[in-house]
């Protein structure tokens, strides 16, 4: 940074892992998945009170092709398990999960044969929202925590 | 129309049936049925012009283990031409415990004693579609018997096999492919 003051043209200069790491995380795309209650507040979220179109996630998107972002909203059952995985593995690289609510983080109330005892089980993943079910705020800030994450990931090490 | 009536009515249209009426806290007329004779109890209470129950509402069961009889198929039957209700009710044995269906006579039993055999391993003789309903098909065990354990430490399973042989694949991707070039 220095050649714009420099010779006074209206020119940026970075890098192109920081180009790359601000195109990532400024505009998430989650994939169109809700399994129960949370997706209720995960729609609140982006609707128009809550509007997390401010951060560049609001496009869900019906195909997993198009998507960067799972949010996993929900208990997972262990039924629902193979098909979690078969929309994660479609989903393009790069891609990140958000875990939801406490039933989708380690089973919530739900300490049953029929659910999955935390999602990480079946996906990897890299923000955990608490809450029974998270308020919308809490899901924002959530995405707010990934796109520091997606900040700091370096494209080569 | 009250449980007596009722009674009394189906006591004559199947003699041989035992009929067992039994007291309840919501008024709904209850009575405990043979299981020899489910099936052509069931076909009189819906055939019966007086009775004219033509809508299976649920079939679910109960388990009051350890008693024995420990299960208790139960049958909510409505009937919209006059506006009653009747819960029927069969005992069944832990180690005998299978009886008749009923999906000839309800449609709509089906599914309902698919959820029954999911969840308690009653088994309905001469079912037309004897598979799992709710629970994953590979799953072992019955999880609505008060035997049943109610947490499972195992991982899950992340895959599922594959719809089709890779050879019928190939075929189907084939075959579209030569679908488009005629157009």
């Amino acid at each position: 940074m220095g050649i714009e003051s420099e010779y006074e043209i209206p020119v940026l200069t970075t890098t192109v892992e920081k180009m790359v790491q601000w195109a990532r995380r400024s505009s998430i795309w989650p994939v169109t998945f809700g399994l129960a209650c949370c997706a209720i507040e995960m729609m609140a979220m982006s609707c128009s009170r809550y509007d997390v179109a401010r951060f560049g996630a609001e496009v869900f998107r019906g195909s997993p092709r198009q998507s960067d972002l799972m949010i996993v909203a929900g208990r997972l059952s262990r039924k629902m398990a193979p098909a979690l995985r078969r929309i994660y593995d479609q989903m393009p690289e790069p891609k990140w999960v958000i875990s939801m609510g406490a039933c989708a983080s380690i089973g919530g109330v739900f300490d049953n044969y029929a659910i999955v005892q935390g999602v990480d089980q079946v996906v990897p993943v890299d923000v955990y929202v608490p809450g029974c079910p998270p308020r919308p705020e809490s899901l924002i800030y959530g995405i707010v925590e990934l796109q520091r994450k997606i900040a700091q990931q370096r494209l080569a090490s | 129309m009250d449980a007596a009536a009722l009674v009394a009515s189906l006591q004559q249209a199947v003699p041989d049936a035992t009929f067992e009426p039994v007291p309840t806290v919501d008024l709904h007329p209850t009575v405990f049925v043979s299981r020899d004779h489910l099936v052509a109890v069931a076909r009189v209470l819906r055939d019966a012009p007086d009775l004219q129950f033509a809508f299976l509402a649920e079939v679910t069961a109960a388990d009051y283990w350890p008693r024995e009889p420990r299960y208790e198929v139960v049958y909510v039957l409505v009937s919209l031409a006059h506006k009653h209700r009747l819960r029927m009710k069969v005992r069944l044995h832990g180690s005998d415990a299978h009886l008749a269906t009923v999906s000839g006579i309800w449609p709509a039993a089906n599914w309902l004693e698919r959820e029954v055999w999911d969840l308690f391993g009653i088994v309905f003789d001469g079912h037309p579609d004897p598979r799992r309903l709710l629970m994953p098909e590979d799953w072992e065990g019955f999880p609505l018997r008060k035997d049943s354990p109610v947490q499972i430490r195992r991982p899950p399973h992340t895959t599922e096999p594959l719809q089709v042989t890779a050879e019928e694949f190939r075929t189907n991707v084939e075959r579209d492919r030569l679908s488009r070039e005629q157009l």
